[in-house]
């Protein structure tokens, strides 16, 4: 069994245990406070332009969209307009589901051979999991606006009501950070679990996961059994935002650094792996593009002149043939 | 050749439990009956491109050129450089999965590497450490790997069990399309002489005459006239089509397998008495007298030079526009490359039905239309005549090939057809056909003998939803759009589900429709009696 998971809990463990005791006994704050985040919020910015510029870099010569339904073509024959758009409103259509509903993952089955069959099963987990993951992950993230915008606006308030919506607990529980770590559990027990996934994973496949089962931890832990001093936390992001420097008088909990260093850790990891999915996946020929390049002409800017075998070399090659065989040519 | 198991043995060694070593330390297997036998130098000679002393792969060393490390990451750059799919997907995949068990080859093998996932990390691993900073400070913990001559072994024997199929790129959240993966794989092995003989040969006898078959312009005209017989035969009409003739208003082109090869010639006959029986004003070409394209599974370079003599000899002949015939990969150059390629098209019109006036707007500018789109617009309008009591011996099903499904979305025209030409049609279930269709096991150039064992397990998907419909139904004939299913299923049927016979469906046409002038019909185009009874 594949145990590449035990190499990234082992970074996750450490670098939460580099963040306790740099913050904590080693007191380090303004490095774990300020100068970290700083610099992780650059390298997040920084990487993330480089890379889709990167991609954007790179033309796309041909029209190759998955068709996965009927194409336009003949006036009674209904087109699917979503899943083969012919115009950019399709296209836009297909994209926004895709982005929003994860369609593509829903489609999702599993084979069994049952007797002499095989069989596809529909199977939704996969997609529920990612769903629930990345519901939770925004509705966090949309939260979390509140420690860097004064006012608070109006949609963070909002979510925050419809996410505290089950008024249990003191301070009230947030659904979208218990989901978020069931859903970061969820999709690594899969990982772990499912021979298949387990055989293709690697420690950058477990990475990400452990570190947002962190966040979410550290956070929980935060906000319902040490109650961090939330408005001790609001003094050093605003100061974070607003370029007025310096760790809240008495400092914060090394629990909060952990958190903090953690969620640095993350947004720096983004533009050098796979998370980069998140802005990939509008790049992705196969499902931005119309399939309608019989209808319009694209150019290729990188069209190679090709010699390819002309008629007359043809004909030269073949004229007695051709002209004993009764077929026409140019030259007698 | 390798003699291969028995359907029930094969059936049953298919295990879905994963290796206990990992992926990276496993080495490909080159026992005899594994792959696809190298090209010989003569046509990489032919066709100007890299090219390499006879070798065989089950060779320990494979003698690459010296700087071959060289020349792959050189290749590499160039095509990141030209593709952003290459780049996006090499970057993006998020290992969750969804395309794991939607592959033909891997439900058919249970090899690891036959997971899309997988064959596209054998190339992804070394993008890794040669193009990413994370791949090359982390190595094997990033999951980069640096490229060696067993690595090169591998990406031979997995980008050669991929029929570039695409159905792995329906269930990816991000498309990631595992198929234009291993076009570029394969260019690179293209860059080091390593190319199979099955698809270099075709290409090579492409270019020089034509078609893949190598059939000489006299010799393809006698094929056509020798079906021209057949049909006086069994009809009683007398058909004259013309070659190479200037001034005619439609171009027909269609896979030179269908003058070749039966079942497709069946279908070919067809075509014919098609428009015959509408008058058509068309030429066929023996200059163009391919449809297909097996420099699409080479390099899109050899794909253009191969495709290129469509629009020329339209252009040479003056027609108005040009019809295409069955064909499946042939369909994903035409409706997604060849105008950019080769166009514009502008020295030809828009095309039109001759016969019911539709102008086929979808096909504006490429000036190309599909012979389904063409024919069902015929029936529509009611301009043939059909007896589709003709087939009632037939219980049909219809296999969708999976380039104009998953590459174009040719999904419904097919089956107006023939639902029109035939009173017993029935459908194979959902997640079988449509944009889900499954390769008919042997796509992409691998529709060669020896490696018969992997084309038996990579169409065991379809045809066990064909021996689904045959128990249920009664199903006899598997109907298909495309000339290399032609020629891959029948035995695929043979082996798996041998009660079922493999059809075009313009030979459906040919045997529905009732001509003017012709006699009265005993034999079907195969002259096998209409009715079972009347043997
Ligand atoms: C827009 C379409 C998106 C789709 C279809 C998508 C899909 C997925 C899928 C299938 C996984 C894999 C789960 C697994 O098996 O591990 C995943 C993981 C992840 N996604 Fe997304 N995602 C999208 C956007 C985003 C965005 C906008 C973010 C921004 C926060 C994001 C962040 C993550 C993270 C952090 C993970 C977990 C890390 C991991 O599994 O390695 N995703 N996503
Ligand atoms: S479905 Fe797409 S993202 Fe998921 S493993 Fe396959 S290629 Fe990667
Ligand atoms: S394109 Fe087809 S053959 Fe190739 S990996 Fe995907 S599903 Fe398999």
């Amino acid at each position: 069994m594949n145990v590449n998971y035990l190499y990234s809990l082992l970074a996750v463990v450490v670098l939460g245990l580099v963040a306790y005791v740099g913050a904590g006994a080693a007191g380090l704050q303004g490095v774990f406070g300020i100068f970290l985040p700083y610099l992780a919020v650059v390298i997040f910015v920084a990487g993330f332009v480089y890379r889709v510029m990167d991609w954007a870099k790179s033309p796309v010569p041909f029209r190759i969209p998955t068709t996965s339904g009927q194409q336009q073509s003949l006036d009674w024959i209904k087109q699917n307009k979503l899943d083969n758009p012919s115009t950019l409103l399709g296209v836009l259509g297909r994209m926004f589901l895709e982005i929003v509903t994860f369609r593509s993952l829903f489609k999702n089955s599993r084979v069994e051979l049952v007797g002499d069959r095989i069989s596809y099963k529909w199977v939704v987990w996969l997609w529920l999991f990612a769903i629930l993951f990345h519901y939770s992950f925004l509705a966090v993230v949309v939260r979390h606006l509140r420690f860097f915008l004064e006012p608070v606006p109006f949609f963070v308030q909002a979510i925050e009501q419809i996410d505290g919506i089950l008024q249990v607990g003191l301070p009230g529980v947030f659904i979208s950070g218990v989901t978020l770590l069931a859903g970061a559990v969820l999709l690594l027990l899969r990982r772990i679990l499912l021979p298949k996934l387990n055989y293709i994973s690697k420690a950058a496949d477990y990475f990400p996961l452990l570190l947002i089962i962190g966040i979410a931890l550290t956070g929980i832990m935060m906000r319902y059994f040490t109650k961090v001093d939330v408005v001790k936390v609001k003094e050093l992001t605003m100061g974070l935002t607003t370029f007025h420097l310096g760790i809240p008088e008495g400092g914060l909990s090394a629990l909060f650094y952990v958190h903090l260093f953690f969620v640095c850790i993350l947004i720096v990891y983004i533009p050098f792996s796979k998370l980069m999915h998140m802005a990939g996946v509008f790049l992705s020929p196969t499902r931005n593009l119309a399939n309608n390049s019989r209808m319009k002409r694209h150019i290729n800017p990188w069209n190679p002149k090709v010699k390819f075998h002309t008629y007359d070399e043809y004909e030269d090659d073949f004229r007695e043939k051709m002209i004993e065989a009764g077929l026409p040519v140019e030259k007698e | 050749m390798v003699d291969i198991l028995k359907p029930e043995e094969m059936f049953n060694s298919i295990d879905y439990t994963v290796p206990s070593d990992r992926w990276e330390d496993v080495p490909p297997d080159f026992s005899e009956g594994t792959f696809c036998y190298p090209t010989k130098k003569k046509n990489q000679d032919y066709l100007g491109i890299p090219s390499k002393e006879e070798w065989s792969p089950a060779d320990e060393d494979w003698k690459l050129p010296d700087n071959w490390e060289e020349i792959i990451h050189e290749g590499f750059k160039e095509r990141l450089g030209k593709y952003r799919s290459l780049k996006v997907f090499m970057d993006i995949c998020v290992r969750c999965g969804a395309c794991a068990d939607k592959c033909h080859y891997f439900i058919g093998t249970g090899d690891p590497k036959n997971m899309p996932v997988l064959r596209a990390e054998l190339l992804r691993s070394v993008y890794r450490k040669d193009f990413t900073t994370a791949g090359k400070i982390l190595g094997s913990i990033a999951g980069a790997r640096k490229i060696t001559p067993l690595v090169i072994k591998e990406w031979f024997s997995y980008f050669y069990q991929c029929s570039e199929c695409r159905r792995c790129s329906v269930y990816c959240p991000y498309g990631i399309d595992t198929a234009e993966i291993t076009m570029m794989a394969r260019e690179l092995l293209s860059l080091l002489g390593l190319n199979i003989n099955w698809i270099l040969e075709p290409a090579a006898n492409c270019f020089r005459t034509g078609n893949h078959l190598g059939i000489q312009p006299h010799a393809f005209k006698e094929m056509i006239e020798f079906f021209c017989d057949d049909i006086e035969e069994i009809t009683g009409l007398k058909l004259n089509p013309s070659f190479n003739r200037k001034g005619a208003e439609i171009l027909f082109i269609t896979p030179s397998g269908d003058a070749f090869a039966d079942p497709g010639t069946y279908t070919m006959m067809g075509y014919l008495m098609l428009f015959e029986h509408i008058g058509l004003d068309y030429t066929l070409s023996t200059y163009a007298s391919e449809g297909g394209n097996f420099g699409l599974f080479t390099s899109s370079e050899m794909m253009k030079r191969l495709n290129g003599k469509m629009y020329a000899e339209a252009k040479r002949l003056g027609v108005k526009w040009i019809l295409g015939g069955e064909c499946g990969h042939m369909w994903r150059v035409i409706n997604q490359y060849m105008e950019t390629m080769n166009g514009p098209a502008d020295f030809m019109e828009i095309p039109k039905n001759p016969i019911t006036g539709t102008v086929f707007k979808n096909a504006a500018s490429t000036k190309m239309v599909h012979i389904a789109e063409f024919t069902a617009d015929l029936i529509k309008h009611n301009k043939l005549k059909l007896d589709p009591s003709r087939n009632d011996k037939f219980k049909v099903t219809f296999h969708d090939s999976c380039n104009p499904s998953r590459g174009m979305g040719l999904l419904d025209e097919p089956r107006y057809v023939l639902n029109k030409v035939c009173n017993n049609f029935y459908e194979m279930p959902e997640n079988t056909i449509r944009e889900q269709t499954f390769c008919c096991g042997s796509g992409a150039g691998l529709n060669t003998e020896e490696i018969m064992d992997l084309r038996m397990r990579g169409g065991l998907p379809r045809a066990n939803a064909v021996k689904h419909v045959h128990e249920k139904y009664g199903v006899n004939l598997l109907s298909c759009i495309c000339a290399i299913d032609r020629a891959a299923l029948p035995p695929l049927m043979d082996y798996w589900v041998p009660e079922v016979g493999v059809t075009g469906i313009h030979e459906l046409v040919g045997n529905a429709l009732v001509m003017e002038g012709e006699i009265e019909r005993t034999t079907d185009l195969r002259f096998e009696p209409l009715n079972e009874e009347e043997e």
